[in-house]
């Protein structure tokens, strides 16, 4: 009984994590209808921010004071990954707004690896996994049978509180009406009033942010980072978005913390062990999508006249 | 706005073939050997270890020491009339980029020799390409048994790969060399064992249990773990329930280190004991803890009076990585290449009808290296079966034991 509220705990942290990407996958595909690849990539990106922010940025004396090093150290994130976003869907998906959906999709896995073997060769040591420093309060929290990382606590606040942000900011504000509205129709969008440019901006902007937060969040549960994390993680958001329903913020969150609980869950119980957790997560997705093809949340596509 | 497009266009391009230009193969020629006679060319030294991901730092260390190696016999002419150079392929610890790093090796003449590879499942893809070109190939990490002694290596021994030796302990000495120290010495009677699926690490795990259980050690729990993962969460869990005493992994340190990090963070405060593959300084970096164990092959490489002189060589030559746990058996696994070759050829002139004698050299070499006296079986395997256990204490993995595997 302990070894399954134990399981659960771990799948409750994993499943915070990968919402954090998830919504940036499905808030970009809301819009324009783009899987963007790369967002992974970005969120590993936001974790070497942190770690740089924090080798060289981050004086000396502040190191240890978490509850100081830890917000600058996210801001660092944050910043590298939003900066990435910003150039990335300037100068790869602006221009092919309007090519036939492949060439994009095309170009997001080019960046994805561009991103990858970019951080891998210039920044320093990044060939093999680095170490990152924890940057909050270690140690674990012990309620009953279960031991959760005080990191991996923080991480699920973290990712509620950001993902009912984000939902109040769409359901709420102006920009959020707008990016409803260009989700919607985007020419009827623009006869509104409504300038894409800005509204796409945004997208990418704040899928970065929890992208870059989720990056040192990440850094901080594991101590490690290496480049790899970003293909690795963005592959399960990218399953968690479209099990939730592509373009439904509940969906990437609710897909999220389904895929972290059937991953610990599958890697106890089911025959394999931990090694074959991956196939558990597919193998539930694709049943999820003969029945129900928009996914969890989704609508069924219509065709736009 | 077409015009836009274009540019950013190229400067994306342009950036992208920048990047990709800076790899990491790289062709290094021996020293100066300015009084040799290099007339009749370069004869070259190829090595296939990882030089980039998480295992780089001990292909790193391979690739510098037979450097160092080549650079010797470059000053001092060791093969006549000849320079010689080291060729270094990444395998990026992949078996499939290890076949193609074979492949791109073999097609070239002028290579007598590999000194390689650092992961037995990489050898076991680079092997078939190097026999089929007769390319003699000297591993100095490899433990795997089956390489050289087939499936059935311990019932029934079969020579595989003619062209195939290794200067370093196998798995079924190592394994039981653990068993014996874990359950024996240290006193655990309670084991769970981890491994990540690969060559390696499967191997490792099967002779060690074989031993732990005849020494009265029963096996509690095992899991798998991928190869890429990061969060071992759900892998502790499964075996903390059966509370074991210690855990014995098989693999590599770029995921032990985490594992025994977070194995320890989650309450369950035991020893990790590994193989060769977590017996380097970035495991300690990564995450092993006080109490950690390791063991690997060889003496350790300090203490060793025939390796001072290979130590300070190595420093003098201020190589930026460190030569890491297989540095020392790499010099020696290039230098058995480099004398066989000087024997094979005697003077004369190189050419593919020269690879059977130097083959049948290699196979007869008899030295003395870094690593002590180098000398292979009629298997290929090396006669040196020393094997150290080592212990992480103050942060530093300091030798426990040394010995040999009797029975």
């Amino acid at each position: 009984m302990s070894t399954l509220l134990q399981q659960l705990a771990n799948g409750v942290v994993q499943g915070a994590l990968i919402a954090l990407i998830a919504l940036g996958y499905t808030m970009v595909y809301g819009i324009i209808q783009l899987i963007n690849f790369a967002h992974g990539e970005v969120f590993m990106v936001g974790a070497y921010g942190g770690l740089a922010t924090y080798t060289w940025l981050v004086p000396d004396s502040v190191k240890d004071v978490w509850y100081v090093s830890l917000p600058l150290v996210l801001i660092g994130g944050v910043a590298v990954s939003v900066a990435v976003a910003l150039v990335m869907e300037r100068f790869a998906y602006r221009p092919l707004r309007n090519a036939p959906r492949l060439a994009p999709l095309i170009t997001a896995l080019g960046v994805s690896v561009f991103l990858q073997e970019f951080v891998r060769n210039f920044y320093p040591n990044a060939t093999a996994a680095l170490p990152f420093p924890g940057v909050f309060v270690q140690g674990q929290l012990v309620l009953g049978p279960i031991r959760v990382g005080y990191s991996g606590i923080l991480l699920i606040f973290v990712s509620v509180i950001l993902s009912v942000l984000l939902q109040t900011y769409i359901n709420r504000s102006r920009m959020g009406r707008a990016m409803r509205a260009t989700a919607q129709d985007p020419d009827t969008a623009k006869l509104m009033g409504v300038n894409p440019d800005r509204v796409i901006v945004l997208t990418f902007v704040l899928g970065a942010v929890l992208a870059g937060v989720a990056g040192v969040l990440f850094g901080t549960y594991l101590n490690n980072i290496n480049t790899d994390m970003g293909f690795q993680t963005g592959i399960f958001a990218f399953t968690a978005a479209v099990l939730g329903g592509v373009g439904s913020i509940r969906g990437a969150v609710v897909g999220a913390f389904i895929i972290g609980l059937v991953k610990s869950l599958a890697g106890q119980y089911m025959p394999g062990g931990t090694q074959y957790d991956y196939v558990w997560i597919f193998v539930m997705l694709i049943l999820v999508l003969v029945f129900r093809p928009q996914g969890l949340f989704g609508e069924p596509e219509r065709v736009r006249a | 706005m077409r015009k836009h497009s274009v540019k950013s266009a190229a400067i994306v391009v342009g950036v992208l073939l920048v990047a990709g230009a800076c790899g990491t193969n790289k062709t290094e020629a021996g020293g100066s050997g300015g009084a040799c006679d290099t007339s009749k060319g370069t004869l070259v030294i190829g090595v296939i270890a990882p030089q980039s991901g998480g295992l780089s730092a001990l292909g790193l260390g391979i690739k510098n020491s037979s450097q160092l190696a080549v650079d010797e016999a470059n000053e001092k002419c060791t093969v006549k009339g000849y320079k010689l150079a080291v060729d270094t392929q990444d395998d990026e610890a992949n078996p499939a980029k290890g076949a193609q790093a074979a492949t791109k090796l073999s097609s070239d003449p002028n290579v007598v020799g590999v000194v390689g590879t650092l992961n037995s499942s990489v050898a076991q893809t680079v092997q078939p390409i190097l026999l089929q070109k007769k390319i003699v190939q000297v591993s100095p990490a490899n433990t795997n048994p089956t390489l050289t002694r087939g499936a059935d290596f311990a019932t029934a021994p079969k020579r595989a790969f003619d062209t195939y030796f290794r200067v370093c302990a196998t798995d079924e000495l190592q394994g039981p060399f653990a068993a014996n120290y874990l359950v024996t010495k240290a006193g655990k009677k309670k084991i769970a064992i981890i491994t990540d699926g690969k060559t390696y690490g499967e191997g490792l795990a099967a002779e060690f249990t074989k031993q732990a259980t005849k020494n009265g050690a029963t096996i509690v729990a095992t899991a798998k773990i991928g190869e890429k993962d990061t969060d071992f969460a759900s892998a502790i869990t499964a075996i903390s329930g059966a509370a074991p005493d210690a855990l014995y992994y098989g693999g590599e340190y770029p995921q032990a280190a985490p594992l025994s990090k977070q194995m320890k963070s989650s309450g369950l405060n035991i020893p990790l004991m590994g193989g060769d593959g977590i017996y380097d300084d970035k495991y300690i970096s990564l995450g092993g803890g006080d109490g950690d164990l390791a063991t690997s092959v060889g003496a350790p490489t300090e203490k060793l009076d025939s390796a001072k002189a290979f130590v300070d060589a190595y420093a003098k030559k201020g190589y930026k990585d460190a030569y890491g746990a297989y540095g020392a058996f790499s010099y020696d696994a290039a230098n058995a290449i480099i004398g066989s070759l000087a024997t094979a050829l005697n003077g004369g002139d190189w050419s593919e009808s020269k690879r059977a004698d130097l083959l049948k050299a290699v196979g007869s070499y008899s030295g003395t290296g870094a690593t002590g006296g180098i000398k292979f079986d009629e298997y290929g395997d090396s006669t040196n079966k020393v094997l150290t256990v080592y212990q992480v204490t103050g942060g530093k993995w300091n030798a426990a034991e040394t010995g040999e595997f009797t029975g």
